[in-house]
């Protein structure tokens, strides 16, 4: 699969997780959650306010992969927790991806009835076809990841049964 | 949300050919979806209604249009939750059988 199979500008994700959006809007805020699944990482937010500028720095798992420096930046857009966080997001751990600029990335969280919640990204990814080839899991195989559908499937299992997926 | 939908909604050629022609190109009004099927706009309608249902398509309102949007989650739940599963025991089968086979050696 080539970066070319995809060229919406916009991709949406969903799941339905059996949490509270408060405790889903801990684990994509807080950096002792974020660093426990998909890709981990440590955000550096400061305050949780719309124009705050931020960095993502590399966490755990990615410094064990020898990832140094910071892997994601942008500024926060909109914070209205636990139910909706805006925000831009470049990548700039890889230089060609870095160069494509910021994109702009929304979670929505809606509660539902039984208990269950659902999280809906957003990620608006004009002009950054290889961005856009990465979070849709295009590059996997080549151990960079399984994209928003591998984040969004570990983060409910953290959530659901305490553990992230294998692997 | 349980499986079932999403094996459902998996389970008819009409509805994996609308996902198909959402991966090839993601964001896709009704009117688009509908001028490659031979099928009525309600017969359309009704499949996406199923789509949605089951979480694999995900509506969203751009301006005046309604854009329909494949959501890969739920596939990937169930390759999670039951390909992995079995291909890691085949997998396991197989380092096993090659330790005896080593062993006899």
């Amino acid at each position: 699969m080539t970066a070319d199979t995809h060229t919406a500008t916009t991709q949406v994700y969903r799941v339905w997780i059996r949490a509270t959006p408060e405790a889903i809007w801990d684990a994509i805020t807080k950096p002792e959650w974020t660093d426990r699944y998909g890709y981990g990482g440590v955000p550096e937010y400061g305050e949780l306010t719309p124009g705050t500028e931020y960095r993502v720095l590399a966490g755990i798992g990615m410094q064990s992969q020898g990832v140094t420096g910071p892997v994601v930046d942008g500024e926060l857009v909109e914070v209205d927790p636990p139910r909706r966080f805006v925000q831009t997001w470049r990548m700039v751990m890889d230089d060609e991806m870095a160069a494509e600029g910021f994109t702009r990335l929304s979670y929505d969280i809606d509660p539902r009835p039984d208990g269950v919640t659902r999280l809906t990204v957003t990620h608006e990814l004009e002009s950054a076809p290889r961005v856009s080839a990465m979070v849709s899991g295009d590059f996997e195989d080549e151990g960079a990841g399984g994209g928003w559908a591998w984040i969004l499937s570990d983060l409910k299992s953290l959530l659901e049964t305490g553990a992230p997926l294998a692997g | 949300m349980d499986d079932d939908p999403v094996f459902k909604a998996l389970a008819d050629t009409t509805r994996r050919s609308l996902l198909d022609r959402l991966f090839e190109r993601d964001g896709r009004t009704l009117t688009e979806l509908e001028s490659q099927l031979e099928m009525t706009r309600f017969g359309v309608m009704k499949h996406l209604r199923v789509l949605e249902d089951a979480g694999l398509v995900v509506t969203r309102r751009s301006g005046r249009e309604k854009l329909h949007f494949l959501n890969p989650v739920p596939i990937r739940l169930i390759h999670d939750r039951w390909i992995d599963k079995y291909t890691e025991r085949r997998m396991s089968a197989l380092s096993t059988l090659k330790h005896e086979l080593e062993d006899q050696r």
